[in-house]
């Protein structure tokens, strides 16, 4: 997200702001300017003491040994809490795990999104109706939801561990089937929040140019690849930095369905585990940090290689 | 409007915000606790008959304190959790904690908790047993005052064990027999990925005459029996003794299987004992028997378990707190919640206390005593002398997280190169530099 302030900054500083810079402001321009500083003030607070302090507080936690049981071995190590856990087998199984579930889920959700968004969009009849019911999995409590999951999977409790498929086996105690679990609970939750932002897209398709396009000869999928696709890349784009994001922070589904228990365990169970469980700050707040650049790398990437931006800014990324 | 009207006026508001969201604070801040009964926070464990014993001292108190029950969650580490990030924040809301006996070491190294010391020490230690008051202590301190003691036992089906073996090895034959005759085989025992496993592999290792680190909690030792320990532990899950999903069997589901009829024996907490007689679907209740708890080659050593009180370091009434938590595991509350609630007592004289919680009326279902609700105390009480305790150290939560992660599943075990790994992750985890999973 900064990444794309920062860019529309310098575009409006060397574009068509460039040429007034020199000229003296008006005093009523000037007061105006100040009122707006003076507006922002209380914002720009609230967010450096609870955003910009813990994160700097927990890059200075990174370079220490700090353990809450030890309190008299505190001490700055350097990079030391880095290497320990760069060089950690937990902590690579559990990126790995949170990129499976992250390509995975976003890549269904993706697909079901979009034909889930066409419906929504299509429907004539009950479309209030339709987009409600489609709504329902996005408004549940994850935690809730998730816990559902959870006895549904059980043997003796569940009726999903009952079907004949996988009967008498205990699918939430073994790696492979409890990460398709976690994904399927995932897809299940998000979907309607990713056909949301599609639909948005969707809606600033022009209808002139689907009809134009079918007047040309162009069959319902070329009419899909070549003029619907083409157009929503913005909002497609969104849609997918916003799940990407969200999916590399997975915890809750997670967290009740296994609690990271055979080799299930994402960044984010990891972090939490070192850091609340284990006491130790140290450790957990270097991977807190870690994971806090992975994000931004997601991000940047979005930005610079795709050309993510804002539906409706007028600069979509670079071109 | 000039802008001088604009600024004067935001500044008003905003002071006057800032005035309403201080002075709420405040009124808040003073909301609590300026009576004059010091209230005691209490917080522990659910224990269905803890607010009774609650009810006794608060009585007994006089007017001189009232405690206050908070019930924590249900799991042990979702309360440990709760317990150390509140400790962590200098909570003063905290003054007796129900500890489990594997916390007291690392509460006691952070300095979250106050040492027991003259009279109030002399008390707790007074006529109690040796093995739950080792694990009130610390660095040769006493931190905790023992509340109730657990060892687990062999619980098994007489019609189908008449005589069940008092090894991991002889119980695997006897299974195989049993399922050779098609009958009930499964010896139920907590195989699944967490502290239930630490629990079994500390007890095997122990059993083998070893144990995890060495007497001042500071070294791995491991060596040798860890590996005698490993190999019973994946022999037993590649047995016919085991059930199929050993691999998610925790203490609960362990005796839902025995009492379903599908299993012939399982190693469990006593509680399972109140827990069959209440059962009413079961046929076979009166050949529900206990035993020794297995060893390797001979009988075993229990698991030890327990919860004791600590006072917090945060607590604005330690005086009174010290006192509460006295009454609350006197020997008369202990028989409460040795009779009501199934928790093995750490005072050594309520086991051979006949009298009935009402002493004026007869002893009856309605009206137990130690010998009509805990029949197997002698059990209990030898297997205390032999029990094995877990690991002391203040990194427990990481050795136990590292121990659960290497020995699962149980059956895959390879168990020299399994000890070799684990030695080095326990080594790590001792110094706080692992990282956990």
């Amino acid at each position: 997200m900064t990444q794309a302030t920062v860019q529309s900054k310098a575009r409006l500083s060397s574009g068509s702001v460039a040429g007034k810079a020199k000229k003296p402001l008006s005093d009523g321009k000037r007061s105006e300017r100040k009122l707006g500083w003076l507006l922002c003030l209380p914002a720009a607070v609230v967010m450096v003491v609870v955003t910009i302090y813990p994160i700097v507080y927990s890059v200075m936690l990174s370079l220490q040994r700090y353990d809450l049981r030890f309190p008299d071995k505190k001490g700055f190590v350097g990079f030391a809490n880095y290497a320990t856990v760069l060089t950690n087998s937990f902590w690579w199984r559990a990126f790995a795990v949170t990129m499976v579930i992250t390509v995975v889920s976003v890549v269904f959700e993706l697909v079901l999104g979009m034909t889930l968004a066409m419906v929504m969009h299509r429907t004539v009849i009950g479309k209030g109706f339709v987009r409600t019911l489609a709504l329902i999995p996005y408004g549940i409590v994850t935690v809730a939801a998730a816990y559902g999951w959870q006895y549904a999977w059980t043997p003796n409790t569940g009726y999903l561990a009952q079907l004949p498929l996988w009967s008498g086996s205990a699918p939430l105690t073994h790696q492979a089937s409890s990460l398709a679990i976690i994904i399927l609970a995932e897809i299940w939750k998000t979907t309607p929040f990713m056909a949301l932002l599609l639909m948005a897209g969707l809606a600033i398709v022009p209808e002139e140019l689907q009809k134009a396009a079918a007047m040309d000869g162009a069959s319902p999928w070329q009419r899909f690849t070549k003029v619907t696709l083409p157009l929503m890349k913005p909002a497609i784009l969104v849609a997918l930095l916003f799940r990407v994001l969200d999916a590399v922070r997975v915890y809750d589904n997670i967290y009740v369905l296994t609690n990271g228990a055979n080799g299930t365990s994402s960044l984010s169970i990891t972090t939490y585990h070192n850091l609340i469980s284990g006491l130790n700050l140290g450790i957990g707040s270097t991977m807190s940090v870690l994971m806090f650049i992975t994000v931004a790398l997601i991000a940047f990437i979005f930005i610079k290689v795709f050309g993510t931006a804002a539906p409706g800014s007028e600069n979509t990324g670079r071109r | 409007m000039r802008p001088h009207n604009h600024r004067g006026r935001l500044r008003t508001s905003l002071a006057v915000g800032a005035a309403a969201i201080m002075a709420s604070t405040l009124v808040t801040a003073c909301g609590s606790g300026s009576t004059g009964t010091p209230t005691i926070n209490l917080y522990n464990a659910p224990q269905q008959n803890l607010a009774a014993m609650v009810a006794n001292c608060n009585k007994a108190a006089n007017g001189k304190y009232q405690i206050k029950l908070n019930t924590l969650p249900r799991t042990a580490d979702q309360q440990r959790e709760q317990l150390v990030r509140r400790l962590a924040a200098g909570d003063s809301g905290l003054d007796i904690l129900g500890l489990d006996v594997t916390w007291t070491a690392e509460l006691a190294e952070a300095g979250w908790i106050r040492e027991w010391t003259g009279a109030d020490r002399a008390e707790a230690e007074k006529g109690t047993l040796a093995a739950p008051l080792k694990t009130a202590q610390w660095d040769g301190k006493l931190y905790a005052a023992p509340y109730n003691t657990n060892v687990q036992l062999l619980w098994y089906r007489a019609d189908l064990l008449p005589k069940p073996a008092d090894t991991w090895a002889g119980l695997q034959k006897q299974a195989e027999q049993l399922a050779a005759a098609n009958k009930p085989h499964y010896v139920e025992a907590q195989g699944a990925q967490y502290e239930g496993l630490t629990v079994w592999f500390n007890s095997l290792v122990a059993s083998a005459g070893g144990s995890v680190l060495d007497s001042s909690g500071t070294k791995v030792s491991m060596g040798q029996p860890s590996v005698k320990a490993m190999q019973t532990l994946r022999d037993f899950a590649n047995s016919k003794a085991a059930d199929p999903s050993l691999t998610n069997t925790q203490e609960d589901p362990a005796r839902l299987q025995l009492e379903g009829g599908f299993a012939a024996a399982e190693v469990n907490w006593p509680y399972v004992y109140p827990a069959m007689q209440a059962n009413t679907a079961v046929k076979f209740k009166k050949d529900f028997k206990w035993a020794p708890y297995p060893g390797i080659d001979g009988p075993g050593k229990s698991p030890l378990g327990g919860s004791n009180f600590a006072i917090s370091k945060y607590s604005a009434h330690p005086a009174e707190a010290f006192d509460a938590a006295l009454c609350l595991r006197s020997p008369a509350n202990q028989k409460i919640a040795a009779t009501k609630d199934g928790l093995p007592p750490t005072i050594e004289s309520v086991y051979h206390d006949d009298t009935p919680l009402d002493a004026t009326k007869k002893a009856g279902p309605d009206n137990p005593s130690m010998a009509t609700a805990y029949p197997m105390r002698d059990a209990i009480l030898s297997a205390l002398k032999t029990a094995a305790p877990r690991p002391v150290t203040p990194t427990y939560q990481n050795v136990s997280t590292v121990i659960q992660a290497a020995l699962s599943p149980p059956g895959s075990i390879d168990p020299a190169a399994t000890e070799t790994y684990l030695h080095d992750q326990v080594d790590n985890a001792l110094q706080s530099k692992g990282v956990l999973p």
